[in-house]
C-alpha cells in the first residue's frame, strides 16, 4: 500500500481478512476495493451513484453497480459477503436503519465509517460562533452538504444498543493517526465493525 | 494516450449456408428450418488461438453490415463508431463478427427467401422463430469459423436479447457479455407496441395474408408500422430538441398534410423503411421479441455456474427499454454470483441512444474489454 493512502482506507484495509468477499456501498472511484482486491485478494463489488465515479471503477477493472443504495440490496442473498462497507456514505442516506439492517443481512460483518459531528471544533463553532458544524471531516457548508444525517460517535453507539447490533471493534481517527482518548470530543471520524 | 480511430475501410458481406436437408436446424417451439443462409461480415483478424473473437448482435431492423463501407456507399455500417482500428471494438486487437438474424431480409433466410421445396417465397409458411433460434443459427456460424469460445458478445435492444440468450444457451462459450438497452423479458407495454406495429401491417389490404411478393410490399402498413416504431425509439426531450414545433412550410395547412417537421420526419422514415425492409420479416421478428422471456431462472439455469463477465448498460431517457429492466438483469446475475457491472448512462436520446449517444458508452466498453482481455479484472467469481 502506498504511504499516501487515506487513513480510513488503511484502517479498513487492515480489518478485512485476506480472500474475503466484500461489498462496498458508495464505493466512489473504487480506490478502497481496488486495494483490497489487489493486495488482499478480496473478491470485491461496489455500488455507486455517481456516473463519473463508475467510469473510474470500470477503468480499474472493478465490478460495480450504478445505483443509489437506498433501494436496498434485494439482489444479494443473505450472508453473501464477509464484509459490507459503508464508508462515508451512511450519513448521506435517509433510511439509515434500513440500510444498516440490509447490510447486516447480506454481510457477516459491516464496516461503517462516518464523520463525528461532535468533534471539538464543531462544538466550539456552534457554541462560540453560533454556526453549523464544520470540521476537517465535515468541510461542507450547510447549503452544499450531501450529509442528511448528523450524528456523533455517542449517537451511533446508542443506535447500535437500541437496535441490538453488536460492535466488534471501533476506531477513532484524528487528522493523521488513530486516537485513543475522548473520541466523541477529539475524533474527526469513526470506523465501527458491526455484526448481528 | 488517445488512439487514433480509423475506419475498417471497404468491406463485403459474406454468406454461410448450413442445415441442408435432411440435417435441418430444429426450432425452439417445434418444427425445423433448412437450408439456412446467414449473411455476416467480419473485421480484423482471428488470432492463432482464436481467443479474440467478438460477436456483434443487431437490433430489429439492422443487418450484418455493422462497420466500414460497402463499395459505392456514402454511409458506413450501423455501428461504425464502435468498430474499427482504435475504436472500442478495436479491430487491431479483436476479430469482430456481425451476423444478420434468421427471419430477417438482409441476406439471411427469412419469410422473403425462396423455399426450395416450392420455388416460391416462404411468406407465412416460414416457421415461427425465437431469439433462441436466431442464436442457435449464429452458433453454427461460430462453429464454422472454428471459434470455441467468444471473447465477447455485444448488442443493443434485440441485439441485447441475443447477448443474454447466448449466455443462457451456451454459457461456456462466452467470456464477456455486453447487453445494452435491453430486457430479460418483453413487458406488456413492449408487446403492445409490437402488436400495434403488426396490426398496421396486417390491416393494409396490400399485405394479402403475407402473399404480396408478386405485387410489392404493403407500403402503407409497413411505413405506418415504422413511424410508430420511431416514436418509441426517441424521447420527449430528443423530439423537442430535434423538431420542437417547427413547421415544414411556415404555415398551418389545414389540409391534413405535413405541417410539422416531426410529421415530415416520421413520413420520411416510414417511406424509406419500405424500400429496405420486408413486411413479413417485421412480423416474424417482432413476435420473436415478444416471445423472449429469460426471467425466472432461465437466464442461468439452477445449478449452472457461469464465469462470463457482464457489462450491462441502460440509458436514463430510454422509456421503451427502461433502466429498471437492465437492473433486473443485473439483479438476476448478482443472485447467481455472476460478475456484473451496471451503468446507467445519461442521455436524452431515448432508446436510440445506443446508436447515437456514443462517447461515454465507447469509453466504458473500451475499458471493460481492455481489462477483461488482458485478464486484469480484479474481481474473481465467487465460490458458492
Amino acid at each position: 500500500m502506498k504511504s499516501n493512502t487515506r487513513l480510513d482506507h488503511r484502517i479498513i484495509f487492515d480489518i478485512v481478512d485476506p480472500g474475503s468477499r466484500v461489498l462496498d456501498l458508495g464505493c466512489g472511484n473504487g480506490d478502497l476495493i481496488y486495494l483490497l482486491a489487489r493486495d488482499k485478494n478480496a473478491k470485491v463489488q461496489g455500488i455507486e451513484l455517481s456516473d463519473e465515479a463508475i467510469y473510474e471503477c470500470v477503468k480499474k477493472g472493478l465490478s460495480v453497480f450504478n445505483s443509489d443504495i437506498e433501494s436496498g440490496l434485494v439482489e444479494y442473498p443473505d450472508q453473501s459477503f464477509d464484509y459490507v462497507i459503508l464508508n462515508q456514505s451512511m450519513q448521506e442516506v435517509t433510511k439509515v436503519d434500513f440500510i444498516i439492517q440490509e447490510a447486516l443481512r447480506v454481510g457477516r460483518k459491516v464496516i461503517v465509517g462516518f464523520p463525528n459531528f461532535a468533534h471539538i471544533t464543531a462544538r466550539l463553532r456552534l457554541f462560540f460562533q453560533g454556526k453549523a458544524p464544520m470540521t476537517k471531516a465535515l468541510p461542507y457548508r450547510w447549503y452544499d452538504t450531501p450529509n442528511v444525517r448528523c450524528l456523533s460517535i455517542t449517537d451511533f453507539r446508542d443506535f447500535c444498543r437500541e437496535k441490538d447490533i453488536r460492535i466488534l471493534e471501533a476506531f477513532y481517527l484524528g487528522e493523521t493517526a488513530v486516537i485513543k482518548f475522548w473520541p466523541n470530543l477529539l475524533a474527526l471520524n469513526a470506523i465501527f465493525v458491526l455484526t448481528k | 494516450m488517445v488512439k487514433k480511430e480509423q475506419t475498417v475501410g471497404l468491406v463485403e458481406t459474406k454468406y454461410f449456408t448450413f442445415a441442408e436437408p435432411p440435417h435441418e436446424m430444429p426450432l425452439e417451439f417445434g418444427g425445423k428450418l433448412g437450408p439456412i443462409t446467414l449473411a455476416y461480415e467480419t473485421y480484423g483478424t482471428l488470432n492463432a488461438d482464436k481467443s479474440n473473437a467478438i460477436l456483434i448482435l443487431h437490433a430489429l431492423s439492422a443487418d450484418a453490415h455493422a462497420a466500414g463501407y460497402h463499395r459505392g456507399d456514402k454511409n458506413p455500417g450501423w455501428w461504425d463508431p464502435m468498430i474499427g482500428p482504435g475504436k472500442p471494438f478495436d479491430t487491431n486487437r479483436y476479430f469482430v463478427i456481425c451476423s444478420n438474424v434468421i427471419g430477417g431480409c438482409k441476406g439471411s433466410t427469412g419469410p422473403s427467401s425462396i423455399n426450395p421445396k416450392t420455388g416460391k417465397p416462404y411468406a407465412l409458411s416460414f416457421p415461427g422463430i425465437t431469439i433462441g433460434d436466431m442464436v442457435r443459427a449464429q452458433r453454427y456460424l461460430i462453429d464454422f469459423l472454428g471459434i470455441e469460445k467468444l471473447f465477447c458478445v455485444a448488442g443493443g435492444s434485440m441485439g441485447g436479447m441475443q447477448v443474454l440468450q447466448w449466455v443462457a444457451s451456451y454459457p461456456d462459450r462466452v467470456r464477456a457479455a455486453i447487453p445494452i438497452a435491453t430486457t430479460l423479458k418483453h413487458s406488456p407495454q413492449q408487446i403492445a407496441f409490437n402488436e400495434v406495429v403488426r396490426q398496421s401491417i396486417m390491416s393494409d389490404p396490400a399485405w394479402r395474408n403475407g402473399e404480396y411478393y408478386e405485387y410489392g410490399q404493403p407500403e402503407r402498413g409497413l411505413a405506418l408500422a415504422r413511424m410508430i416504431g420511431h416514436i418509441t425509439f426517441m424521447s420527449d426531450k430528443s423530439m423537442e430538441e430535434k423538431f420542437s414545433r417547427r413547421l415544414k412550410n411556415g404555415n398551418y395547412n389545414f389540409n391534413f398534410g405535413v405541417d410539422f417537421e416531426v410529421e415530415s420526419y416520421l413520413r420520411y422514415k416510414g417511406d424509406a423503411f419500405v424500400k429496405r425492409f420486408d413486411a413479413n420479416s417485421y412480423l416474424y421478428i417482432t413476435k420473436a421479441m415478444d416471445y423472449f422471456d429469460l426471467s425466472g431462472g432461465r437466464l442461468i439455469p439452477p445449478g449452472r455456474r457461469v464465469d462470463s463477465r457482464f457489462l450491462v448498460i441502460s440509458f436514463k431517457s430510454d422509456w421503451l427499454y427502461p433502466s429498471y429492466q437492465s437492473q433486473e438483469i443485473v439483479r438476476e446475475l448478482k443472485m447467481r454470483f455472476v460478475d456484473a457491472t451496471y451503468c446507467e448512462l445519461r442521455s436524452t436520446y431515448g432508446h436510440d441512444a445506443f446508436l447515437v449517444e456514443l462517447d461515454e458508452m465507447k469509453e466504458i466498453i473500451r475499458h471493460f474489454l481492455d481489462k477483461t482481455y488482458s485478464g486484469a479484472d480484479v474481481l474473481r467469481v465467487y465460490e458458492i
